[in-house]
């Protein structure tokens, strides 16, 4: 089975944001795999591992720098990976990012596409979704238990919704995107971050997918961003010390007398 | 004349409640700019609905019919609201930014090839141009976001963000019956597990408790279901709480887990890491209680109590019974 695994380098989640010339500033930035692109590599791992055969691709899309995040899911024990360079792409519209990304798994080849829920930078939650359209495969979204089949070709997950989780059945080929509780990824091991410095990494332009930049240019782009802001800050409150028997009671009659919000 | 479609998101054929929020900004925006306002609606509506939806805010009725409607699929809700664009052309179609509304709507975007902007907190319409604003990083910032001319623009609208109208049972609708085309759908939903408690889910809560590290260990929790219990609140946790395997991740609050915005929100033994602060910090009313009078939770709290929380939460709860009582 070919599994393919779309990774995204996002800021890591303790970044503290800033603005710079109205943009995010990402000059000092500690680039990271997308949390919950790492769910998705070792659902893949996993998969393979239990079918003992089959391939793990992990594909990137941007400039040079995601090539650390392809290294970091080879050296988890992905097979291959491949960077897709981004050069004049709107990287933050979904629908250009899923064009490219459906191009680039048409060359690829696969029988299951994993990839995050969502890019926790622009938490757009789309590229996996409009990839599957594009593809016109099955999807399943937000999923927390994954189970797949290669003889029948079909699959079952479990979906995270309100309240509870959706059981989903499915047939094969399908993309998948992970929700965190899919599974717990491993680290890398010793072996595995060596073993990718014998790797070589392909890229492929949009050229070598067929894709025309005008068609996925910023100019092009169906959704884009106008301005950022910050949220406005905000302040301290009312902070009680002292025997709780004093602070528990001031507390409650504050919320429920004087705010009245309980 | 502009059209603000609403895709209705229905349980039992009956409009949940971030329908009629999205129905009031669509007629916000709607009675801005002289156009109107049409609920997508698929599948079976209750009786009585489509009367319920025209008093929310709704001109007009698509209702798109079918078998393959009866149950959720990705695959055949995003045919019926396929057929549905093809028969009205609405120039902007709102969707829940709900697990169905965030399937669907993506869905819908590729097959439309048009653009979607997600969980939306407001709209803003400056000489017929519509823009978006949208948080980013979890909170950590926002967006402003404008489509390409191609329509119908597509958005998700985040639940209890948009204050539902008076009905106005003056107000008629048009029903508008549309047939489902025949649809191929290879996943479907099979069945429902039901996740512990009849708590609600964190990003519909209106009262949220969260647990951090100084919970200590999974028993310790049961101290805040019994907060819960009193205040009617949902169970939320830290990312610390829930790696250290004391509670399951749909209880996470924070960058990698829920993003809320509930009208109270306690912070219990919870330091106040950046990424907690994301998914947390835009509740109306924050509670912080922590033994570190210098936690970072602190600078965001509207107010807080220094302590134990094994001696202040127990109080708390007997105080609010009290308090909830008279």
């Amino acid at each position: 089975m070919n599994i393919l695994v779309f990774v995204k380098q996002v800021p890591d989640t303790e970044t503290r944001i800033q603005l710079q010339n109205g943009a995010v500033d990402t000059s000092s930035v500690k680039w990271v795999a997308n949390p919950y692109d790492e769910f998705a590599i070792e659902e893949a791992l996993r998969i393979k591992e239990k079918l003992g055969q089959g391939k793990v691709t992990v594909v990137s899309l941007g400039p040079d720098r995601v090539k650390e995040a392809i290294k970091y899911a080879l050296s988890l024990g992905a097979d291959e990976g491949v960077h897709v360079k981004g050069d004049g792409l709107a990287l933050a519209d979904p629908l250009a990012v899923a064009t490219v990304l459906a191009a680039a798994a048409k060359k690829a080849g696969f029988d299951l596409i994993l990839t995050g829920k969502q890019g926790v930078d622009h938490d757009w939650s789309q590229a996996g979704i409009i990839l599957a359209e594009l593809l016109d495969l099955p999807h399943v979204s937000v999923v927390v238990h994954l189970e797949v089949d290669a003889a029948s070709k079909q699959g079952k997950a479990k979906r995270e919704v309100e309240g509870g989780d959706e059981l989903v059945e499915f047939s094969l080929p399908a993309v998948i995107t992970a929700q965190k509780g899919l599974n717990e990824p491993r680290y890398a091991s010793l072996k595995g971050i060596m073993a990718v410095k014998k790797k070589v990494i392909p890229e492929w332009t949009l050229a070598d997918l067929g894709v025309d930049p005008a068609s996925v240019s910023e100019s092009a782009a169906s959704i884009r961003f106008v301005e950022f802001s910050l949220p406005p800050p905000r302040q301290a409150g009312k902070i009680l010390e002292g025997d709780p028997k004093d602070t528990v009671p001031e507390l409650v009659r504050i919320l429920h007398r004087e705010a009245k919000v309980l | 004349m502009a059209t603000f479609g609403v895709v209705a998101e229905l349980k039992d054929g009956t409009a949940r409640k971030i329908t009629v929020e999205m129905l009031a900004e669509a007629r916000r925006l709607a009675d801005a700019s002289g156009g109107d306002v049409a609920v997508v609606a698929l599948g079976p509506l209750a009786a009585g609905e489509a009367e319920r939806l025209a008093s929310h805010g709704a001109d007009r009725i698509l209702h798109v019919e079918g078998d393959s409607l009866a149950g959720y699929s990705t695959e055949a809700y995003a045919a019926g609201v396929q057929a549905a664009v093809e028969r009205s052309k609405p120039d902007t179609l709102f969707f829940g930014a709900t697990s169905q509304g965030k399937d669907l709507a993506p869905r819908v975007s590729g097959r439309l090839r048009v653009g979607l902007a997600s969980d939306c907190t407001a709209f803003e319409l400056k000489d017929g141009e519509l823009t978006a604003r949208r948080p980013i990083f979890a909170g950590k910032a926002f967006g402003r976001v404008a489509w390409n001319p191609a329509r119908p623009r597509l958005a998700t609208i985040r639940p209890n963000t948009f204050t539902p109208l008076e009905p106005n049972t003056g107000r008629k609708a048009a029903v508008e019956s549309i047939p489902m085309p025949a649809v191929k759908v290879r996943a479907r939903v099979v069945g429902f597990e039901k996740s512990e408690g009849e708590m609600l889910d964190l990003t519909e809560a209106n009262i949220i408790v969260s647990g951090g590290r100084a919970m200590q260990g999974p028993e310790n929790f049961e101290i805040l279901r019994k907060l819960c219990a009193v205040l009617g609140a949902t169970l939320g946790a830290s990312r610390a709480a829930v790696d250290a395997g004391w509670i399951d991740h749909s209880h996470q609050v924070g960058q990698t887990g829920k993003v809320v915005n509930p009208t109270v929100y306690f912070a219990i033994g919870i330091s106040g890491a950046i990424q907690h602060l994301a998914g947390m910090s835009s509740s109306r009313t924050i509670v912080a209680i922590n033994k570190d009078k210098d936690a970072p939770i602190f600078k965001i709290a509207s107010y807080g109590i220094v302590g134990d929380l094994y001696q202040v939460v127990p109080l708390l709860t007997e105080e609010f019974r009290k308090a909830l009582k008279e």
